[in-house]
């Protein structure tokens, strides 16, 4: 079946990027039922294709740059806070919702958990002009209200997931139905680095954007070709993936994922995926999946509704399991206390999810000679609420 | 000669295949409900494997699993029930589960148990073809269990061929591209069934997702061997005590087949 003819990588796969089935090392794969067999298929056929159209490139980074305002600038962190909508997530729901309209789709659906990426495909949605429906859990509706008063003013259609544990896990079940009922007309956004191949490669191509600038950026600002460290914070992994990508075939720079310890690791009231997680299927790859011993898939606990994903993508179960990523954690106070200070000092107040990366920093051994980027994936408007509680106590 | 393909030789069509979920609706009623259905004239029963996240499923068997998982069912308790169950049950079963559960057992030791136990075949929807053909087919082959390939309106022909070449016992038509299912466009399940059927597969084919009495079964079974009922009879079963499930599904199988 393997022909002596293709490139050995084609096989195996680098940490950048997946073989052709869909493999990071163990991780990945396309576990779909047979309904979803010839959507996913029509677009690995086609996205690798499409994303290298140069009609393609041209709109994708014309948005960027006049819809979005990137680059966003290097200010001691990657300041993707600046991004129109408030997070990175926008960078991939645009190239896929372009993905889409090339691919002859008419109707766009969508999971969220915070609602970020609930808001991002909402807006480029109504940009273009596209029905937009998003799943999202009964649970985060109530906790997440001003994103879900958003999606609804840019036009998109909020289903409530009322099965399951109602948070983000059976808001992206409810996706997966829905496209399983619309094989036709309709493209899934899925908003991070999981799912069946190929959407991690996918959106990790779309998120690549943020070291790309980082590259360049830290070039101009401080001379140095790259960074000896690049922060970030993993619930699905899309931030991290794109924060890494670049440099994730490069062992001169380490890469550091931090993860949502809730209450603490071992508290029961946990989101840390690679220390509580074993190897399992969920949303259609094989990763690092937090499950009880009878393989059911378990609740996670994070403060930050963008980390409680019981899952990881598994690139960075690739990247765990590996040794390549250096996996930190970072408490619900110990993050609370980071956007704290973060606003305090610089000025700047993140969101909760980044606040994780930012806690984490105190636990590396740093030298005045390294150069680290932190990636602030988001900023905090969306967890005002929580602050304010925080502030009271 | 396997149960199910012996079951095929013996009677070719209108074969009536019922899906129920183990544990479900209390944790014991497993064994009874097979029971019930064998004795009013089921030719086949598919036994759901409960899991917390069953892409595949609409809400009625979601339910059923969610249920079944509250009552306490795991895979444990399922081989502990399927002990020694063919002491009374003679028609062929097939085990209908997700993945992730399996492989925290072990696939292996799964196969291995469900062989021991007297189970049939498997249909795992989750598990796709490369990763049947390449890791897990073998096993299964191993401990002489049939393997159960879906396919749907949208499965090009050259991958019906694959799959019904990979498949053995039957293959499963999905009636349409759905979770659930429902009859709203049945003259397109027709056209679908006819062309499986004009294909001339290695394999009987079951038609099963949107079938739920007698008028859907006996549609279905025009241009198929047969069909699977699933949420219309988990639904009859929400909520009923052991004691009642004799009748409840006695009386479901008679509207079919009366």
């Amino acid at each position: 079946m393997i022909s002596a003819l293709s490139s050995h990588n084609q096989y195996r796969g680098t940490y950048q990027q997946p073989n052709i089935f869909g493999y990071y090392g163990k991780f990945g794969g396309a576990f779909i039922p047979e309904m979803l067999h010839r959507n996913v298929e029509e677009l690995k056929e086609n996205y690798i294709n499409i994303m290298a159209e140069s009609s393609f490139q041209e709109e994708y980074q014309q948005l960027l740059r006049d819809y979005v305002g990137r680059p966003t600038p290097l200010f001691l962190a990657e300041r993707l806070n600046l991004n129109h909508t408030g997070a990175h997530k926008i960078n991939n729901a645009i190239g896929q919702v372009l993905l889409a309209q090339r691919l002859g789709k008419k109707r766009i659906i969508a999971e969220t958990g915070a609602g970020q990426h609930g808001v991002a495909t909402a807006t480029v949605c109504a940009l273009k002009g596209i029905e937009c429906i998003v799943y999202m859990g009964v649970k985060d509706i109530e906790r997440q209200a001003p994103n879900v008063a958003r999606m609804k003013m840019l036009g998109a259609t909020v289903i409530p997931a009322a099965s399951g544990s109602q948070t983000l896990k059976d808001a992206t079940n409810e996706a997966i139905r829905d496209w399983i009922n619309n094989p036709n007309d309709t493209h899934y956004v899925i908003g991070s680095v999981v799912g069946p191949h190929p959407y991690p490669d996918m959106v990790a191509r779309f998120q690549s954007v943020i070291s790309e600038e980082m590259r360049w950026q830290l070039k101009e600002k401080t001379g140095s070709e790259l960074p000896t460290h690049v922060v970030a914070c993993v619930g699905g992994g899309s931030n991290a993936a794109g924060a890494f990508y670049h440099f994730l075939d490069d062992p001169r720079v380490r890469l550091i994922a931090v993860e949502a310890a809730g209450h603490g690791i071992d508290s029961g009231m946990s989101a840390a995926t690679t220390q509580l997680g074993k190897p399992g299927i969920l949303h259609g790859s094989k990763s690092l999946v937090m499950q009880t011993e009878d393989g059911q898939v378990t609740e996670p606990h994070s403060i930050s509704a963008g980390l409680d994903y019981p899952g990881i993508g598994p690139l960075h179960a690739h990247l765990f399991d590996s040794g390549r990523g250096t996996f930190l954690s970072a408490t619900d106070n110990e993050a609370l206390e980071a956007a704290f200070e973060l606003s305090k000092l610089e000025g700047i107040i993140p969101a909760l999810e980044s606040s994780h990366a930012l806690a984490a920093l105190k636990q590396l051994k740093l030298s005045s000679k390294d150069t680290v980027v932190l990636c602030l994936s988001g900023r905090g408007d969306k967890d005002l609420a929580t602050y304010m509680k925080a502030m009271k106590k | 000669m396997s149960r199910i393909k012996e079951l095929f030789r013996r009677k070719n069509n209108k074969i009536l295949n019922i899906y129920c979920t183990a544990g479900f609706p209390q944790l014991d009623s497993t064994l009874l409900v097979m029971k019930a259905l064998q004795n009013s004239g089921a030719d086949m029963i598919e036994l759901g494997m409960p899991y917390s996240d069953p892409l595949a499923d609409g809400n009625v068997i979601q339910a059923s699993s969610a249920a079944a998982l509250a009552n306490g069912m795991t895979l444990h308790r399922l081989f502990q029930q399927l002990r020694d169950f063919r002491k009374e049950i003679y028609v062929p079963v097939v085990l209908m589960g997700y993945m992730n559960p399996i492989l925290q057992y072990g696939f292996e030791r799964f196969c291995a148990d469900a062989a021991t136990a007297g189970i049939d075949g498997l249909i795992l929807p989750d598990l796709p073809q490369y990763e049947f053909e390449t890791e897990y087919g073998p096993i299964i082959k191993k401990y002489e269990l049939d393997f159960i390939f879906l396919v749907t309106p949208e499965t090009a022909e050259e991958r019906v061929k694959q799959l019904d070449s990979l498949s053995s016992g039957f293959l499963y038509a999905v009636s349409s591209s759905s979770t659930t299912g429902n009859e709203k466009d049945f003259a397109a399940v027709e056209i679908y069934l006819n062309k499986l059927w004009e294909m001339h597969l290695q394999n009987p084919i079951l038609v099963g997702f949107g079938i739920k009495d007698k008028a859907t079964f006996e549609s279905a079974c025009k241009q198929a061997n047969g069909a699977i009922i699933g949420s219309a009879f988990v639904k009859t079963l929400a909520g009923k005590k052991n004691k009642d499930i004799e009748a409840v599904a006695t009386d479901f199988i008679n509207t079919i087949k009366e």
